[in-house]
């Protein structure tokens, strides 16, 4: 059947009949049309920031949290453009996003009118695909297109940008149905023969490794389950990138804890030392490899990806099987149980007593100080005092608190751990906790945070409040960029350029004009109480964590470095990073 | 805390280093890239190629097929085996984009380019470029008292040979399309 109504109408019937039932959004003038469709309904509800970045980031937190598609809605020129850094952020790390912008009428198109953006134009390198719509008749084929291409293959976010002209125009409503999606279709069967490659391998290798990654958790959650199996049927050792964090079950004894840059000891030595590299769905970023020539330089690799791109991209590979990673791992499972569930038990076992010597390194210790808050001690009381909650959701910001919220919490299931990871964007977490809590209103959700980062994009606090969601700001203070401070004392000489957060509010303060409970802490003893106060109170809060102001995050791989040269301490950073590590990022 | 020590060298390698043009042999292919001819489909190519660092050596665009809206481009590329191989999966995973067919590696191409050269002169140089022109089998396609335009169809080889010719002879200005290419039969 097929309906006259208008563009905006169109819009929001193409919403609703996608399953939506959220939106987070800012209006404006080229999407008021849209706007007062969203008025004259009630199956969707929207959720009104208080910037279009934060709109984007919300929605993130939303999609990593359910499994679903995020979608925004922002108005032309400046809403658009405000949104490109999410959907930076969404592109590289592989993020379901539908975000709709409202534009100037076509007739007003190239003139540079009023809030007009270029905004295919410079969205097309941050997004998986854009479309400008001229036409109201093609405008639901196209949502239904991006809302496919969006959660299809390598989930990304996609951006459709409306003409004002083309939401008052009444057109055709073309069914999901009807649409035809031939055009993008990623493949997802992986290829025989290499699956039989990867069982022959599994079967005689000696020193293993899974190395997972967020494509785990992007492919859902039977591939969690799948690849649960299998490691535990196999008894080979299991790593993940900061993204896959949740995958697998950090509370299982093959669990060997994040690998990378600041991944822990064991988990970059068995990386380096192994002969079977098993990479599920993470993509040999230079945050996980180090120095390249001397990567996992004993191996046989192999990569499980549903990006051919991603496939020999900074490291070659010798069993390439692109392909859904739920699909890849049934047809393994299959076929080594068909094949008898074989292993090489002794190899195995005695690389187990190899990792077990890392293991001991302890490499997560740190100075207990009884003055002064150390970080890590905030964060394994928070763990200690959080991890029952098994509705409890993690969002960080980006620096030094990101690294040591990934090290010292532990995640048993997968969807529970938003972060920035690709883009690393200071800002990504409070809003990214509103989405979280939206799409789990009863839910534990926490937002570990640096000051600086948390400043970035403190306006969602409105937005927290306006919509009673209790999210907890867990702010670790150190009146520091962290991270940039740690480096310029470890690369630059300790010339601390540009790196205080000087002139900071009152956090407390500040909590309280928003409406929100604001809570201070200075004193190691007094962090427990401070963590059950927080939880105990209905509503949002803003911890004001005073931590230890120089502490450096370690382990560490430093630029230029590879897995077997980590710094363990302070004590061993003199002349770690050399010149050609010190033009690296 | 310790000042930071510089050791010299213990570097060799980075994740910045992978296309180090001295590293690997640098190789030309042409690919032909089947697309949707949809609004900003050849900026997205392009954009690819910028935004990714690779090169462009000769790119050629135009509809092919009217009735299923396909246009043909053609990119004359180069880089390492790995970059190369990379500019594939890149283009290959763009939503507009149906087909990549590297022609190089499918056994090689016909590839042609037509370009104009406005050559100016009177006597005995535009006696030798008519002569020339003839030689090269290019057309005359407009003529005044003092000047010709040629009109010439080949390889880029042949193209730059001919432009060669042409400059002592009063060239003032040429027009090339870049290559059109196409896969040699099976044979």
């Amino acid at each position: 059947m097929v309906r006259t109504i208008t563009g905006a109408e169109i819009v929001v019937q193409a919403l609703i009949d996608q399953g939506v039932d959220t939106i987070f959004g800012y209006p404006g003038g080229a999407v008021l049309p849209i706007y007062d469709a969203i008025f004259k309904q009630k199956k969707i509800k929207h959720i009104l920031v208080r910037h279009e970045q934060g709109a984007t980031h919300a929605a993130e937190g939303y999609a990593r949290s359910t499994g679903k598609t995020g979608v925004v809605l922002v108005t032309s020129g400046p809403g658009a453009t405000n949104a490109v850094t999410g959907m930076t952020d969404a592109l590289m790390d592989s993020i379901p996003l539908v975000v709709l912008t409202g534009q100037v009428p076509t007739f007003m198109i190239g003139n540079d009118a009023f809030q007009e953006a270029d905004t295919v134009g410079i969205t097309r390198p941050c997004t998986k695909h854009n479309w400008l719509v001229r036409d109201t008749d093609k405008l639901s084929e196209v949502i239904h297109q991006a809302f496919h291409v969006a959660k299809t293959g390598r989930p990304g976010p996609v951006l459709v940008d409306i003409p004002k002209d083309v939401q008052f125009a009444k057109g055709q409503y073309t069914n999901i149905s009807k649409v035809d999606r031939s055009g993008y279709s990623p493949r997802v069967k992986g290829d025989t023969d290499a699956i039989i490659s990867l069982v022959n391998l599994i079967e005689t290798a000696e020193r293993p490794i899974f190395y997972t990654g967020g494509g785990v958790i992007n492919s859902g959650l039977k591939a969690t389950k799948l690849l649960r199996d299998l490691a535990d049927q196999t008894n080979f050792p299991v790593t993940s990138t900061l993204m896959g964090l949740g995958a697998y079950p950090a509370s299982s004894n093959q669990w060997l804890g994040m690998l990378g840059m600041h991944g822990l000891y064991e988990a970059n030595m068995a990386m380096h030392g192994c002969d079977l590299m098993i990479n599920v769905g993470a993509r040999f970023d230079d945050r996980i490899t180090g120095r390249l020539d001397a990567f996992s330089p004993n191996s046989k690799k192999v990569h499980i990806d549903i990006d051919p791109s991603s496939i020999n991209k900074t490291v070659n590979v010798d069993v390439p099987i692109i392909g859904d990673i739920e699909n890849v791992l049934k047809e393994t499972l299959k076929l080594w149980k068909s094949r008898g569930k074989k292993t090489n038990k002794s190899g195995v076992s005695s690389w187990w007593d190899t990792i077990a010597t890392w293991r001991n390194k302890d490499c997560l210790s740190y100075k207990a100080n009884s003055q002064t808050i150390k970080p890590q001690y905030a964060l394994e009381r928070l763990e200690a005092l959080t991890s029952h909650r098994s509705d409890r959701y993690i969002c960080t910001e980006v620096g030094q608190h990101q690294m040591w919220a990934a090290q010292y919490l532990n995640f048993n299931d997968p969807n529970r751990w938003m972060t920035s990871g690709g883009l690393g964007t200071m800002g990504y977490g409070l809003p990214a906790s509103i989405g979280v809590q939206v799409a789990h209103p009863s839910s534990l959700v926490i937002n570990v945070a640096g000051e600086a980062s948390w400043l970035m994009n403190m306006q969602e606090m409105g937005t927290a409040i306006q919509f009673n969601l209790p999210v907890k700001q867990f702010i670790l203070n150190n009146e520091r960029l962290g991270m940039v401070r740690q480096w310029q004392e470890l690369l630059h000489g300790e010339r601390y350029s540009q790196s205080w957060s000087e002139a900071l509010p009152d956090f407390v303060k500040l909590a309280e004009a928003f409406g929100a409970k604001g809570l201070r802490c200075d004193k190691p003893e007094d962090v427990d109480s401070t963590i059950e106060e927080m939880m105990a109170y209905d509503g949002p809060v803003i911890v004001d964590c005073l931590v230890e102001k120089h502490e450096n995050c370690f382990p560490m791989i430093a630029s230029g470095s590879a897995h077997n040269e980590m710094i363990m301490g302070d004590s061993e950073t003199a002349g770690t990073i050399s010149s050609k590590g010190a033009v690296l990022v | 805390m310790n000042s930071l020590k510089i050791k010299k060298g213990t570097s060799k390698h980075s994740a910045y280093d992978l296309r180090d043009p001295n590293s690997e042999i640098i190789e030309t292919h042409t690919l032909a890239v089947i697309v949707t001819n949809e609004s900003g489909v050849l900026a997205r190519v392009i954009g690819l190629f910028s935004g990714r660092g690779y090169n462009i050596h000769s790119l050629t665009v135009a509809e092919i097929d009217h009735d299923s809206n396909k246009s043909r481009i053609t990119i004359v590329t180069t880089g390492t085996p790995q970059v190369l191989t990379q500019i594939k999966a890149q283009l290959s995973r763009m939503i507009p984009v149906f087909d990549v067919h590297d022609l190089t590696e499918e056994g090689g191409t016909v590839e042609r380019e037509l370009a104009l050269f406005s050559v100016t002169g009177k006597g005995n140089k535009r006696v030798e470029a008519l002569r020339l022109a003839d030689i090269f089998r290019a057309n005359v396609v407009d003529t005044t008292l003092d000047s010709f335009i040629f009109e010439l169809t080949g390889t880029s080889e042949k193209v730059d040979a001919f432009l060669d010719l042409m400059r002592p002879l009063g060239l003032t200005e040429i027009a090339r399309t870049g290559i059109a290419a196409l896969a040699r039969g099976n044979n």
